[in-house]
């Protein structure tokens, strides 16, 4: 419960500190595709005998980057290199799941875990966690002028073809280590959700940003309490508790007109 | 007089489609340069090879006497493109973080906006006479104040040419005198040369000292005093048409 508590808080950080961006950048759609990517690692890993966050990172890692190759190709559709890699996520986990037989323990992948949380997972957790989030904070003012206009930033200095290609995999390793809390299929949720629900507060970019955190940090702990006290999957009590969040913020917003 | 830019001999082509061809300009510190040309005759694309955003197949440019390819003095530049209007209106951001993400090149290590940022966003404001606005959301703001606000985000870093590509495409009357009387300040008060693409071809040719045509895949410069603006409106669209200025 401990183990669960302490690395869910570092999902609930660095979750929203990368959505925020890809909510931004209109890249929501990324979160999602590579946590696609990190389920056919997982299964990919337990069929291998490999540590399933290291394949999920790894996969995902190369899938971030084949992205960004890909869009090269596709340069008029964007959208396009993201729903290829999506498509081959979806086919290649689909096949390591049909070839092995550990469906209970993909399971628990899917839609996270508080009871399966090893030790190493912490600390793997915790080491990225940290990484990524140091990364934000550095790259937090080129990643606010990249997602608000690319083109004038790149002409301020901002080295926007490196900085984006980082970003990718940031996003990659908050995938990796997040979906042993909230699962693959809903740890886009978490950097999605907290990031809308302080859209409808933000008064400035920073107080977003923070907020965002926040709410990840409330959904979290909400989300692990009625997970832990009603025996159920701790991603999907998570997200329905952000989406709830959501809601009463923004009633209190429509009442306080 | 010095020379801040020099286009030699450049050649563009999208793939075989040749737009530009044999290519010369020299813009001069000082100078208010417009470009002016018909649709689709490549003034954006000339904009965006002077800044090395697209590569010529052949010639040169020369930016503060520095080839474009190993150009790195990207602080004295200020660009404000086409599409500075499409921005997403929602973005959570104030007018200071705004402006004040021009600064990139001069914040430290961590990038934080320290004091004399802070000063150096309030000047830019004033110069486009929005005192005050620090804290406002961009996307509170009407048209005519957003763009003031990406003009100050330009000047904010103390740049020595401003590029800007049709700026006023979808800006009402009131805001393009407003808009002119600004370039007009800056130009004369703070001495920064300006580079405009524009395609009222009427006004711009009253406001700039020289004027660059482009089209045929040729760009000829002429004093603006010289331009004959009925000429080249009979060129471009092949029947005499004249410019009527009149106010209500």
């Amino acid at each position: 419960m401990q183990r669960a508590f302490l690395s869910g808080i570092i999902v609930a950080v660095i979750c929203p500190a990368i959505g925020i961006f890809l909510v931004l950048r209109r890249m929501s759609m990324i979160g999602d595709t590579l946590s696609h990517v990190a389920l056919a690692g997982v299964a990919g890993g337990m069929l291998g005998g490999i540590y399933p966050v290291y394949s999920a990172l790894g996969f995902s890692v190369l899938s971030a980057l084949a992205i960004e190759g890909l869009s090269k190709e596709y340069e008029q559709y964007k959208e396009l290199s993201i729903a290829i890699i999506l498509s081959a996520g979806i086919g290649l986990a689909t096949i390591f799941i049909s070839l092995g037989n550990s469906n209970s323990a993909i399971f628990s992948y899917l839609f996270g875990s508080i009871g399966l949380v090893s030790s190493r997972d912490i600390w793997i957790i915790f080491i990225l966690g940290l990484y990524i989030l140091i990364s934000i904070l550095f790259f937090y003012r080129s990643l606010f002028y990249i997602a608000f206009d690319e083109e004038a930033a790149r002409l301020a200095g901002v080295p926007v073809k490196w900085i984006n290609l980082y970003f990718i995999i940031l996003v990659a390793m908050t995938i990796a280590i997040s979906m042993r809390i909230v699962g693959v299929l809903l740890v886009s949720s978490l950097m999605i959700v907290p990031v809308a629900t302080s859209l409808q507060l933000g008064r400035n970019f920073k107080q977003t940003f923070i907020c965002s955190i926040l709410f990840g940090i409330l959904s979290v702990l909400i989300g692990l309490f009625i997970s832990f006290y009603v025996d159920l999957a701790p991603g999907g009590t998570i997200v329905i508790s952000s989406i709830l969040i959501l809601i009463v913020v923004i009633l209190i917003k429509h009442i306080k007109g | 007089m010095e020379k801040v830019l020099d286009v030699k001999d450049v050649y563009f082509a999208y793939g075989k489609k040749h737009v530009l061809e044999d290519v010369n300009l020299a813009v001069f510190r000082g100078d208010f340069l417009g470009i002016v040309g018909p649709n689709g005759s490549a003034k954006t694309t000339l904009i965006k090879i002077i800044l090395g955003i697209l590569k010529p197949q052949k010639g040169t440019v020369v930016l503060l006497n520095s080839p474009i390819d190993r150009f790195n003095q990207w602080n004295k530049i200020g660009y404000i493109s086409q599409r500075v209007k499409d921005f997403n209106i929602a973005f959570p951001a104030t007018v200071e973080e705004i402006v004040g993400a021009n600064l990139y090149s001069q914040m430290g290590f961590l990038k934080f906006l320290n004091k004399e940022h802070k000063m150096k966003i309030r000047k830019a404001l004033d110069i486009v006479n929005m005192p005050g606005y620090q804290n406002h959301l961009i996307g509170n703001l009407s048209g005519g104040q957003q763009q003031r606000v990406f003009i100050a985000r330009t000047l904010v870093s103390g740049p020595e040419i401003i590029f800007m590509d049709e700026p006023l495409t979808g800006v009402d009357v009131q805001s393009q005198e407003q808009f002119y009387g600004l370039m007009e300040k800056i130009n004369k008060d703070l001495k920064i040369t300006l580079v405009m693409v524009s395609h009222d071809i009427g006004v711009i040719t009253n406001k700039a000292n020289r004027v660059a045509c482009v089209g045929d895949k040729k760009v000829c410069v002429h004093p603006s005093e010289d331009f004959d603006k009925e000429g080249h409106i009979k060129k471009i669209y092949g029947k005499d048409l004249s410019i009527l200025h009149h106010r209500h």
